[in-house]
């Protein structure tokens, strides 16, 4: 028996969220007391295929083929439940990102295998195989039992973190035979930013308080020096003051960021579905009686004008003394 | 083009979250319903747009027992043709698509459109189930839709990078901001709701798969700390060395 990870690679890089995968499959594997296999798809070196032993791994199929290329989520459905079959594999983990969401389904329903989706912590396994999972954006927590023999557990990015083991894996390529795809991939196109808002760890947020486009450049600069992604809220997304990709939310993105910080952003209870999972907030408002303030770590009262430029300052200093 | 777009009913975005019968149970006692937000503002209204250009029949369809009608007539309301209610419990994810996936094999539907995710049980599952138990393919998120003959151009938006897809019918898709613009259904489309049909099917004998066993609440923030206007070095150093996140 084992327990399998889809993990994906790209640039010749381990995503992220491999890392952690692994590491959650491993927690998951000591208590049932399996092995734990890696599924790799997307190009990586060697070097990073194999250190995916350091995080518990012990073999790792690195799957090949044009197929993979045109992002088919039937195509990698397939090849998943080949590895399913040629590891003998009980449970299956997946990240509850983009590829999990077009993926897990999929498997769930072909294996005939309960699915948990946006897990938030390692699953029990004595007295029932149960996941807790977030509910009511983010609001409540459900318990969640699965009930078949097979299990597929799709896990919340930055939730258990990515943990060192001792170890090696074996790697080998993994080429199963999946049918052609009908998707096309015509082109990918590079959104503006160079931190992808669900992967960040740092985030500068700022809504309707800005009053206008025009006013982002300290938002932005706050970003830059600190390293975050930017993201707004959805009347800003909606007025086409900024990229339509920043809005989260309940019907925007949901995020999970070591750190938030909402600038001129009133929070409302939609806008906190999306990021209230945050591990740090920080609210700069200039209304006291804002309910942003109730869900923050931090607060800062007053004008994000003033405020905003002065923060920047204060980071680049913090920045120069730590080098 | 004949769309089938599945709707979910979902307590309102402002509902209160409370639970009964030792926390098993969802309170639904004061809440109010809604069609889920991505399956109203864009999956159905794009394909009430893709009729309006091309022709076509836009069913919804949902799986819930008769309290989940004044959702599906708030739906035909915005322009939805006609609707089938699928007369059980939503189960769990597998349950659900399982009874789409059934109804849809017995009709003959080009295109059928999901919500990405629902805001009461964030699952994003039931579209991904639905196109393998009926063996179509699947493009989530979808982010912008056009179809040209039996071709769908397709956005999809994921971390950092949105790419074009193209996929021919019949073909499943999950539908996502950006899809499409809400719509205030109007009072024509509300006096014409009350008369269009609502086909009720009883369920197909189909096991979940995962259950629920009891629910909690997140635990409570501590309070805010407030930090001097003044004094942005206090916040600095305080996300450094007690938040320890910069
Ligand atoms: C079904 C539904 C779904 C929704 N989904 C989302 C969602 O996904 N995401 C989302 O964000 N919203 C969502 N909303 C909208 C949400 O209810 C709020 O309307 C929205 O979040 C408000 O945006 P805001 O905070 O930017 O603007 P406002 O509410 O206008 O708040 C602006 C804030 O800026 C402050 N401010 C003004 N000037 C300054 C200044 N100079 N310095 C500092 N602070 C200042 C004000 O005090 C105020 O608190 C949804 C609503 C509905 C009904
Ligand atoms: N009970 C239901 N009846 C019909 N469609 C549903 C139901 N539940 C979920 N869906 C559809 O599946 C999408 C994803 O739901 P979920 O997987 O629960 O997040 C929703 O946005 C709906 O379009």
């Amino acid at each position: 028996m084992s327990v399998l990870v889809f993990v994906e690679a790209a640039n010749g890089k381990i995503k992220k969220a491999g890392f952690e995968g692994v590491t959650y499959a491993k927690n998951t594997a000591d208590q049932l007391s399996n092995s734990v296999t890696a599924i790799v798809f997307g190009n990586a070196d060697a070097a990073e295929v194999s250190s995916l032993g350091e995080y518990g791994a012990t073999k790792v199929l690195h799957a090949k083929g044009d197929v993979f290329n045109n992002l088919d989520a039937g195509a990698f459905t397939s090849a998943v439940a080949a590895a399913v079959e040629k590891e003998n594999a009980d449970v299956i983990i997946f990240p509850f990102d983009n590829s999990g969401k077009a993926i897990a389904p999929r498997l769930s329903a072909k294996l005939k295998a309960g699915l948990v989706s946006g897990a938030l912590s390692y699953p029990t396994t004595s007295g029932g195989f149960k996941v807790k999972k977030n509910v009511f954006s983010g609001k409540a927590i459900a318990e969640v039992e699965i009930t078949t023999a097979k299990k597929i557990i799709a896990f919340t990015p930055n939730s258990v973190g990515a943990h060192k083991a001792s170890g090696s894996a074996s790697v080998e390529d993994f080429a199963p035979s999946v049918n052609a795809s009908k998707i096309k991939l015509l082109e990918v196109k590079k959104q503006e930013g160079d931190i992808p808002l669900p992967e960040a760890e740092l985030v500068v947020s700022a809504g309707r308080g800005m009053k206008g486009p025009e006013n982002w450049a300290p938002v932005e600069e706050l970003a830059k020096v600190l390293g975050a992604a930017t993201a707004c809220s959805r009347p800003v997304a909606d007025a086409h003051w900024r990229p339509h990709h920043e809005h989260v939310g309940q019907t925007g993105i949901a995020i999970r960021p070591n750190l938030y910080i909402a600038i001129g952003i009133s929070g409302a209870i939609q806008h906190l579905a999306g990021v209230n999972q945050s591990k740090v907030i920080v609210v700069i408002n200039n209304d006291a009686e804002a309910p942003f303030f109730k869900a923050a770590d931090y607060g800062v009262l007053g004008d994000a004008f003033q405020i905003v430029p002065k923060l920047v300052e204060a980071v680049k200093k913090f920045k120069a003394s730590q080098n | 083009m004949n769309i089938l777009v599945c709707i979910s009913q979902v307590p309102d975005t402002t509902s209160k979250i409370a639970f009964t019968d030792g926390n098993t149970k969802f309170d639904t006692n004061g809440v109010q319903y809604i069609v889920n937000p991505s399956d109203e503002w864009y999956a159905l209204v794009r394909a009430l747009e893709l009729k309006e250009g091309g022709g076509g029949i836009v069913t919804i369809i949902t799986v819930g027992n008769a309290d989940v009608d004044p959702v599906i007539r708030k739906a035909l309301a915005i322009g939805a043709d006609d609707a089938v209610r699928i007369n059980s419990d939503a189960k769990d994810s597998y349950y659900v698509a399982a009874q789409i996936a059934e109804y849809a094999k017995t009709k003959s539907f080009d295109l059928i459109i999901t919500g990405n995710q629902t805001i009461d049980f964030n699952n994003a599952e039931v579209g991904g189930m639905i196109a393998e138990l009926i063996g179509w393919d699947y493009i989530t998120p979808c982010n912008k839709l056009e179809v040209n003959g039996n071709v769908c151009k397709i956005e999809s938006e994921v971390a950092g990078s949105t790419r074009v897809l193209e996929a021919p019918t019949p073909l499943v898709i999950s539908a996502a901001k950006g899809m499409a613009e809400a719509r205030i259904p109007n009072m024509r489309g509300i006096m014409a709701a009350r008369t269009k049909p609502i086909t009720v099917v009883e369920p197909a004998a189909v096991s979940p798969q995962v259950k629920i066993n009891v629910f909690e609440l997140p635990p409570a923030k501590a309070g805010v700390k407030m930090i001097d206007p003044e004094n942005m070095d206090e916040l600095v150093k305080l996300l450094h060395t007690e938040a320890k996140v910069i």
